[in-house]
């Protein structure tokens, strides 16, 4: 890690100021993949503004058929919340899979989808249940976020605020975790949405998470996972490494497809 | 049995403190003064060094040396060594090239230590690193061991043609070939034993201490055996006579072997520290690990059997080319020789066996001994190859192997070993019962209606521990002989020290050891203190590896008491007036038998230091010695069996059940050795499974370098293990122990595979049978079982 230097921000308002004047600043919330990218030397901000105790980052509401998460809630905060899994248990249930217990109780929903990782987990609910990313400086609807690997609709300094995910008719995921590292190898998220219809998002295997149209109409039509077979995704573009190629992760999508639809009941 | 005796489930006395973080690792310690040393790894698989411009990084803040290869030459600091001499087939020595501790001319791995910097802080020494210029003139790699010996292959030392390290053999050839002319069958296999990184829990770590009064130096450092680094430091890397180099090996976090090397960290720290006049500290990252601490296994083998109409197994035949990496590692070249072709009988009469072993260089990290070391991958190929024979013969593998053990003992094999006792048909009956063979086939019926493929596998495996005599391993080669040492010194109170030449570094000694001693006086265990890993206090040892702390070390402690028990006893006798043949010692008393006569044990101590009235010529005192020298290995032998369920959407995998039945000889704590048998088996699952060193083919470059794509073994990724024992005792030690310390993981890789071959219906899989590997071979299987 190289030196820097530390502020701890107590409104929204603090964050943006801290964050302007910084050199090279960067947002500190649960520090799960910002502190070891810095002690890799792979990120070196000259500023580092915590956001973690902002207030309005926090808290989980269900109103108005959505469900809306402070950015700063923790993945443990979710998994346990009843809020959510009275909800959208597909949303808690996902959360509780994220990392290990420790990564859990530190790591938090915006951090996860601002970082963007292609493996990572709650970009495929983000995607999948349509939900609106509320930002300090406006809101993106998770269609238009999430643009490439690691590479979100998001400004300079633009902090997020809280998540709404639409309470779907049913919704459910199944995520292949990748065997050493356990973020997703594949995972595919389901809804049967009110009024957008089937959705289908698959993070994990590709360059950034996206939505399965030919899957998405076969579910219009019979929400099953019967309705699925016979739909193969093309490798084609989809990522190729040590654990997987592309042609097993495209496999992979039908299985857990399937399986996220058995999931949703 | 007292309650702390040999047998007793005492629980570990030293795992209060580990748990409550009260332990005392290298990293815990900190000198007054202390400096912090990084290491300039090469980012290359080869380079020339062109030139290493250090004087950016000489001033950079905090900095207070910058060492390269040149200096520790112009010191006159010699290169790491390997210490087994192993000769080809032609009686030509093995080609050993240079090792320095710092590169000189050229770089041979990705992570090869190029530079050393000293700093105030550990960040100030890292950031000048940046700031050394290093002229790096890339090179063509040769990463595969397959690829090594070819024409054109990238040479490691641009002495050594071919890559070679030796061309070994051991067996008749001949008869070996004879045997295969006239087999009913033969049953041939291609077989890779994947490279392996070492993942103990505490990274490596040195702290080199020069005190310029005295003119010695201390090293604090994470070794399985403190005496070999010392003398291997003093000896040929010249840092200091061994008289003015203490080594302490504190509280060690893990070992599985590689932490009995001496590796360049350790020695750069400890000469640095008399160059900079304060102690030099360096705590490797894991990262580092991954790069730099030696791997293990990685073998290719081409292996065959013969078999004859009545599937008795007549012949045995292997060639195996073994990876050694960039540089010989300390004990790597007696690896995949003496400790892997001579367990190619397993528990097997083979009349005739045959195995030539080609060890190569490569642009990778060294490989040396890994939990087990040449025995998982002997295991490998003979349990493969019998699976094998006993599927392609349809003959019930229990079946087949029945018909081939040994049941005489003593057994000579044809490759060195010889076998002084056992029972395997013992173990594989027990195993078959836990494991409920017989309701296999309902099982895998009930897994094919849920869509699953269900498959069961055998290993009986057979180990050498406690490598030995001495006399017998220097004919083999060793440099250093294999017995070990202990000093009993029992305290005028009536405590007791024991210093040991064994280094425990998860193995629970405070506690085994100590049963020993309390089983043989009947004194309470915490009376006993088990002392190791200091060269100041411990005479001298050879250290803990290959499962020898139990036959070997604790057989040295049984001697020093023998010579206790019979000075004592003398004493008592002689105050309580009684013959010294009449004296039992029992609950820690000595009494005159058939009398109310007795001495408390701690009377008798005493007796002994105030030495007011002790026997007609006896010195005062109450401390012996003994260095306990093997008769033999010794030969803990067992079955495992695994059942798995496969899934075939996936390909992942399950393991639905693991029996484990082992004959480790005389067991001291059961807790312990389950501990052991459970560890062990999670290691060799890992690498049947789930691990897999990678690198770059072309590049070299480390693709697996930390856990995001090293698969470690998870807890959820193993069964609850069914565990039992039969017990023949082994006749060549006073403790009649055979080790246990390793048979889990030279057991599970084939135990695993057996099963994972049988549910897939091809040998044909790779290891690690990694859920991608598995769903591959499936959609290769698919149209050949649609043909048939
Ligand atoms: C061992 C391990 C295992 C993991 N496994 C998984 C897994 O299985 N699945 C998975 O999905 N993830 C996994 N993760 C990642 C984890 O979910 C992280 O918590 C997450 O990626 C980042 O969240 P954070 O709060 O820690 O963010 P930080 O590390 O603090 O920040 C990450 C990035 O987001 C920015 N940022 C943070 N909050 C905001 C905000 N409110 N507005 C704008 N920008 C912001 C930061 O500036 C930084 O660039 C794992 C991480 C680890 C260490």
């Amino acid at each position: 890690m190289y030196d820097f230097t530390y502020h701890k921000a107590g409104s929204l308002e603090q964050a943006g100021k801290l964050f302007k004047n910084a050199r090279d600043g960067a947002f500190l919330a649960g520090g799960q993949t910002l502190i070891a990218t810095m002690k890799l030397r792979l990120a070196s901000p000259s500023d580092v503004v915590d956001i973690g105790g902002i207030g309005d980052l926090q808290g989980i509401s269900v109103a108005g058929g959505a469900v809306s998460i402070g950015a700063g809630v923790t993945h443990a905060e979710v998994a346990a919340s009843k809020d959510v899994r009275g909800a959208i248990a597909a949303l808690a249930d996902l959360a509780g899979e994220i990392g290990d217990p420790h990564v859990r109780h530190r790591g938090t929903l915006g951090g996860s989808i601002a970082n963007n990782d292609p493996a990572a987990d709650y970009p495929a609910a983000c995607l999948g249940l349509g939900a609106t990313i509320e930002t300090s400086a406006g809101s993106h609807g998770a269609d238009d976020f999430f643009v490439d690997l690691f590479e979100t609709a998001l400004d300079e300094g633009e902090i997020i605020t809280r998540v709404k995910f639409p309470v779907p008719k049913r919704a459910g995921y199944a995520k292949f975790p990748n065997p050493a590292s356990r973020f997703a190898l594949v995972g595919v998220f389901v809804a049967e949405t009110t009024g957008d219809g089937a959705r289908v998002a698959v993070t994990g295997a590709g360059p950034g998470v996206f939505r399965v149209r030919e899957m998405e109409a076969a579910l219009d039509k019979d929400f099953s996972p019967a309705a699925l077979s016979g739909i193969s995704v093309s490798a084609d573009n989809l990522n190729s490494d040590l654990h997987a190629d592309a042609d097993y992760r495209a496999h992979l999508i039908g299985v857990m497809a399937q399986r996220a639809v058995a999931a949703a009941g | 049995m007292t309650d702390t005796g040999i047998g007793a489930r005492v629980v570990r006395k030293e795992d209060q403190r580990f748990i409550t973080g009260a332990g005392n690792y290298t990293d815990d310690i900190n000198l007054p003064g202390q400096t912090y040393a990084y290491f300039l790894r090469s980012p290359h698989a080869h380079a020339k060094l062109g030139g290493i411009d250090t004087k950016r990084a000489e001033a950079a803040p905090g900095v207070l040396g910058v060492f390269t290869g040149a200096d520790l030459a112009r010191d006159g600091i010699g290169g790491l060594i390997c210490g087994w001499m192993i000769h080809s087939k032609d009686g030509s020595p093995m080609n050993a090239g240079p090792h320095p501790a710092l590169a000189q001319e050229k770089v041979r791995h990705v992570g090869d230590h190029v530079a050393c910097v000293v700093a105030e802080t550990a960040a100030q020494a890292r950031d000048a690193a940046e700031l050394i210029d290093v002229d790096y003139q890339e090179l063509p790699a040769c990463v595969n061991a397959a690829d090594a010996k070819s024409d054109g292959a990238a040479l490691v030392h641009d002495e050594i043609a071919g890559n070679t390290v030796y061309e070994w053999e051991i067996g008749d050839a001949d008869l070996t070939d004879a045997a295969f002319r006239d087999a009913a069958h033969v049953t041939r296999l291609s077989i890779v034993n994947n490279r392996l990184i070492p993942n103990a829990i505490e990274p490596r770590a040195a702290i080199g201490c020069y005190d310029a009064a005295a003119g010695a130096y201390t090293l604090y450092t994470t070794s399985q055996n403190p005496h070999v680094a010392r003398l291997v430091l003093s000896a040929f890397i010249g840092i200091a006579p061994e008289h003015k180099l203490r080594v302490i090996a504190p509280d060690v976090g893990g070992g599985f072997g590689s932490k009995i090397f001496i590796y360049a960290e350790e020695t750069v720290c400890v000469w640095a520290s008399r160059h900079i006049g304060r102690p030099v500290k360096w705590t490797g990252e894991r990262s580092e690990s991954f790069l730099a601490d030696a791997h293990g296994r990685d073998h290719v083998t081409q292996a065959e059997l013969a078999l004859d109409k009545a599937g008795r197994i007549t012949g045995l035949r292997v060639r195996t080319i073994a990876n050694m990496g960039a540089y010989l590692s300390t004990f790597s070249s007696s690896v995949p020789t003496y400790l892997y072709a001579t367990l190619l009988s397993g528990q097997y009469n083979i009349p005739a066996i045959h195995a030539s072993v080609d060890a190569v260089y490569t642009h990778t990290a060294p490989v040396d001994a890994y939990r087990g070391a040449g025995r998982p991958e002997a295991c490998y190929v003979v349990e493969r190859l019998v699976e094998a024979a006993a599927r392609e013969l349809k003959l019930d593998p229990a079946e087949l192997r029945r018909r081939n053990f040994i049941t005489e003992f003593p057994h000579q094999t044809p490759v060195i070993m010889a076998y002084d006792t056992g029972d395997y048909g013992a173990s594989l009956d027990k195993a078959l019962e836990l494991a409920d063979y017989a309701g296999f086939a309902k099982r895998k019926a009930a897994s094919e209606k849920a869509g699953k493929l269900r498959g069961i596998g055998f290993a009986n495996y057979i180990e050498a521990c406690g490598i030995a005599p001495s006399a017998a391993v220097g004919s083999l080669g060793a440099g250093v002989g294999l017995w070990e040492s202990a000093e009993v010194r029992v305290n005028p109170t009536g405590n007791i020290e024991v210093l040991t030449g064994s280094h425990s570094h998860g193995q629970g000694h405070e506690t085994t050891f100590a049963q020993l001693v309390s089983d043989r006086f009947g004194l309470p265990i915490d009376q006993i203190e088990i002392v190791h890993g200091d060269t100041d206090k411990v005479q001298f040892g050879m250290g803990t590896y290959g499962s020898r702390s139990g036959p070997v070390g604790m057989s040295a402690i049984a001697r020093a008491l023998d010579k206790i028990e019979a000075k004592a006893k003398k004493i008592a006798a002689h105050a309580l007036e009684a013959s010294q043949d009449d004296i039992e010692i029992r609950d820690g008393t000595l009494s005159v038998a058939g009398t109310d006569k007795s001495m408390a044990f701690g009377e008798v101590s005493l007796a002994a230091y105030v030495a007011h009235n002790l026997p007609e010529g006896m010195e005062p005192g109450l401390k012996e010695t003994s260095f306990y020298d093997p008769a033999n290995f010794t030969f803990p032998a067992g079955c495992h069996i695994c059942e798995v369920e496969i899934d075939p959407e996936t390909g992942v995998s399950e393991i639905v059940s693991w029996v484990a039945v082992d004959d480790f000889g005389t067991i001291i704590n059961p807790n312990i050795v389950e501990g052991q048998v459970h560890g062990g088996i999670g290691q060799g699952v890992g690498q049947a499974m789930l691990e897999a060193c990678h690198y770059d083919p072309q590049s070299g470059q480390l693709v697996t370098g930390s856990y995001m794509d090293y698969c470690m073994p998870r807890a959820a990724d193993l069964p609850s293990y069914k565990l039992a024992f039969t017990t023949t005792v082994c006749p060549s030690n006073p403790v009649g122990m055979k080790g246990c310390g390793e048979a889990g993981a030279i057991a599970a890789p084939a135990a695993f595979m057996n099963a994972m071959t049988d549910a897939l219906g091809t040998e044909d899989v790779p290891m690690p049978a990694t859920p991608q590997a598995v769903w591959r071979t499936l959609q290769g299987a698919a149209p050949a079982a649609a043909a048939q």
